[in-house]
């Protein structure tokens, strides 16, 4: 169970909740993520801190916050037991900076004047500012490329976490690709969730290092029903249709793994998919303002789908124009991602949008970079992707060049760390 | 080198007074068995030969005799397994004198040499076997006794190292001035390998690591560029950029200035005042490692001649001396951390083996795939973090 720390919930907030019909301390699985704090400042929706230990790792369902610093890591040449010390020092780190705390007992400078400090100390000062981290495991923990069994986990990888297929148009570069764990951190304030990913990147040294790692600056989905929804860099609203918190029938069914799937340890974990996009912004620029409502099929500014109604109004896809041509385009976006071509799939959007500069041509280095949780890649993003990724209008002006899949444990018990049902189950 | 050093100074040492006092031969540990007998060697130190009168003895006290047969000055050298580290040693001695060094001997492999002159890499190396008494031998004396000892046994070492480099750097100047560019080439990485192991202490001397080992990136608008690097430019020149190469008269000017600054730099660690502290060695085998992380592992700091892991291995060889002369103080206090940072410098000298080694030659920096390299620069970072906790360990 989920409670915002006290600074958070404001008196405000505790009427909204009232008022959204959620009554006492239970607040039913699957919704113990999102912020229960209103307050009209916080337009993000996202409380002061949320606790660690939990059912599930917070970060998913956990209302989207407006900063992401993301890092997959390669495990050095280290045994089982190392790797496990590794997770319990990420957790207990983890358990601290999400509290608003420093990273070690000792701090950024509570330690001896002549040993490098705990805590590496740009956020002293600041809140935990919504900081989630959450860790996962990549096909690679289990088996080494080469086929290794480095630390006994072979027989425990779930068949959900598949080694995914290659999509047409993907554009895969190594140096974006894979990893054997995996930390997403998530703040409302960037300068917190960099110093999540730093700080755990140093305690693992010598254990794990960064294999890519990638920062977001605006969260491109909202997920839960208090957000705004975001606009990507394309300028549109994103995660419109997206898994929300407060829907906990929906999230149970595609996003929490259900006791009795194949890998036990995993029950009440997620499956995440990492996928970098690149956006040739340029060009998307010089379309024409019905083009690119055609490559969607939502209008621009109130993200109502072109067949009427407003944001949130469902598209009829069979809507013809009098001259008996469909309204929504086959090739749009929005028909090709929507469940009803997809044998109902669906997807917690949690992405992120970046700018890395420019490259060398002069054009920004940017895009979105996609998360999606869900409880099985294999019926959920394969299949969503294989539907977008021939036929998607947009792929003219984007180009996947990143790609990682995780399995997410469930979250850690007080005391325990993350990832312990895997190596005690 | 590279201009972010930050542990600048830490080796001059302020508590050096004390060290002055010191005996050349104070024991660096105490055998606890009972009635342990100490094992008596002579050494007869000449102008040509180092002879121990055994090349073996049991594990506990151990003494060596030197009596100086030559017509120089001479120093004796027991020095550890890496044939670096110094172990133990007497200096000036003075001819027709005889001197003693008492020293407390695990089982293991060492090194004998003399240094008649006190300058080189010394007369009759030779093997020198421990083998094990079954005596227990700890670090002899109370804490400051045994920071007593490390420190003046790594002012050993580094007066060590310098008295190699500058019959090295001579030889490699001279291939330069008579214009023998290959033998120059050939003997530059391992010149430098002297100088890359002890290169804190240099940077303590204020001008002296900028004049030596200052890279053109280094060099501020308008002042001049000299040193190792200036030449390596000239021997290894970049093609088509309209580089100008040095007349014979520009080389001598460089060769001079650089021979005179490692002169300068010998007299400076042979100086009676120059001591370090512990707190010295232990940054200094930091500052090592950092220097790895910085300027090796990015190939900055051989930008032409592509020798970084020549410097990478000697910077790791400094680093290490630095960490054994202080070792067992440590491990004292944090067996845990002593334990993890052999393990990590195991685990980096074997993956830099992978890639040569000082006598064979190592694989040229732009030879190295970014996959290697990613993986040197893991082995560096899994080796500095737990490094970067020894001095306040030592210290506390």
């Amino acid at each position: 169970m989920e409670e915002p720390r006290q600074h958070g919930l404001s008196r405000r907030g505790l009427l909204g909740l009232a008022g959204a019909g959620v009554v006492g301390a239970g607040i039913g699985i699957g919704v113990d993520r999102f912020a229960l704090s209103h307050d009209a400042a916080a337009t993000s929706g996202v409380a002061t801190s949320y606790p660690f230990y939990g059912e599930h790792q917070a970060g998913i369902t956990t209302a989207a916050q407006d900063r992401m610093h993301f890092a997959s890591y390669d495990v050095a040449d280290i045994d089982r037991g190392e790797l496990i010390s590794l997770l319990k020092d990420w957790t207990a780190a983890a358990a601290r900076m999400t509290q608003g705390r420093d990273v070690g007992p000792d701090g950024a400078v509570g330690g001896s004047l002549d040993a490098p400090p705990d805590d590496t100390g740009e956020a002293l000062d600041l809140p935990a500012a919504g900081l989630t981290i959450t860790f996962g495991f990549g096909p690679t923990l289990f088996t080494s490329n080469d086929g290794t069994d480095r630390f006994g986990l072979a027989g425990k990888r779930p068949e959900a976490l598949i080694d995914l297929p290659h999509f047409a148009g993907d554009a895969l570069q190594d140096e974006f690709v894979g990893g054997d764990l995996c930390i997403q951190a998530c703040s409302n304030d960037p300068q917190v969730a960099v110093h999540a990913i730093r700080n755990l990147s140093r305690i693992a040294f010598g254990r794990a290092s960064i294999r890519w790692s990638q920062l977001g600056f605006g969260r491109t989905s909202s997920t839960t029903r208090d957000q705004v929804t975001a606009r990507n860099l394309f300028g549109f609203k994103d995660g419109t249709a997206n898994v929300k918190a407060e829907d906990s029938s929906e999230v149970d069914e595609h996003v929490w793994v259900p006791d009795g799937d194949s890998a036990p340890w995993m029950t009440g974990g997620s499956y995440l998919v990492a996928r970098k996009i690149r956006m040739t912004i340029e060009t998307w620029d010089r379309a024409s303002l019905r083009e690119q409502e055609r490559i969607f099929g939502r209008e621009k500014g109130t993200g109502a789908p072109l067949t009427g109604g407003g944001e949130f109004t469902e598209p009829n896809f069979s809507k013809r124009r009098t001259d008996g041509t469909l309204v929504m385009d086959p090739a749009s976006h929005v028909r090709l991602a929507h469940p009803k071509q997809n044998k109902g799939a669906v997807i917690l959007r949690r992405g992120y949008n970046f700018v890395e500069g420019n490259d060398d041509l002069g054009r920004l280095n940017a895009g979105l970079f996609f998360l999606a949780f869900q409880r099985d890649p294999r019926t959920q993003f394969v299949r969503i992707q294989k539907s977008l990724a021939g036929h998607d209008a947009m792929n003219e002006y984007t180009r996947h060049i990143g790609s990682a899949i995780f399995a997410v444990p469930p979250g850690a018990r007080k005391g325990s760390y993350v990832g312990a049902p895997l190596f005690e189950g | 080198m590279n201009q972010r050093t930050t542990r600048l100074g830490l080796l001059v040492a302020a508590s050096a007074a004390a060290l002055l006092a010191l005996t050349a031969c104070v024991p660096n540990s105490t055998t606890t068995s009972r009635s342990s007998s100490t094992t008596k060697l002579t050494v007869n130190s000449s102008a040509t030969a180092c002879a121990v009168s055994a090349n073996t003895a049991p594990s506990g006290t151990v003494s060596f005799t030197v009596t100086n047969s030559a017509d120089k000055i001479t120093e004796f050298y027991l020095l550890g397994a890496d044939g670096l580290r110094v172990v133990g040693e007497v200096e000036n001695v003075t001819p027709g004198v005889k001197r003693t060094l008492t020293v407390q001997l695990q089982p293991g492999n060492y090194f004998t040499v003399c240094k008649p002159g006190m300058a080189g890499d010394g007369v009759g190396r030779a093997a020198f076997t421990v083998t094990d008494s079954g005596a227990s031998i700890k670090p002899a004396g109370d804490l400051t006794a045994q920071t007593t000892v490390a420190a003046k046994n790594y002012v050993a070492y580094v007066k060590d190292q310098v008295a190699q480099l500058v019959p090295a750097n001579q030889a490699f100047l001279a291939a330069y001035l008579a214009g023998d560019d290959a033998k120059a080439r050939s003997l530059y990485a391992s010149t430098r390998a002297y100088y890359e192991r002890i290169e804190p202490v240099a940077e303590s001397f204020g001008h002296l690591d900028p004049e030596l080992d200052f890279r053109e990136a280094d060099v501020a608008e308008g002042d001049e560029w000299t040193g190792w690097h200036r030449i390596e430019k000239d021997l290894w020149p970049p093609a088509g950029v309209g580089y100008v190469a040095l007349t014979p008269d520009q080389r001598k000017y460089y060769a001079d200035k650089l021979s005179t600054n490692v002169d300068q730099l010998h007299a400076a660690v042979n100086s009676p005042d120059y001591a370090v502290s512990i707190d010295a060695i232990s940054n200094g085998a930091i500052g090592l490692l950092d220097e790895v992380a910085s300027g090796k592992i990015t190939g900055e700091e051989e930008i032409w001649s592509h020798t970084d892991l020549w410097d990478f291995q000697a910077n790791l060889e400094g680093a290490r001396v630095a960490y054994e002369g202080v070792r067992d103080i440590a491990k004292a206090k944090s067996p845990s951390l002593v334990k993890t940072i052999d393990a990590r410098f195991a685990a980096l000298e074997k993956q830099l083996a992978g890639y040569g080694s000082l006598t064979t030659g190592f694989t040229y920096y732009n030879e190295l795939s970014t996959a290697q390299i990613k993986s040197l620069a893991d082995g560096v970072n899994a080796l500095s973090e737990p490094l970067s906790k020894l001095t306040a360990t030592l210290v506390k």
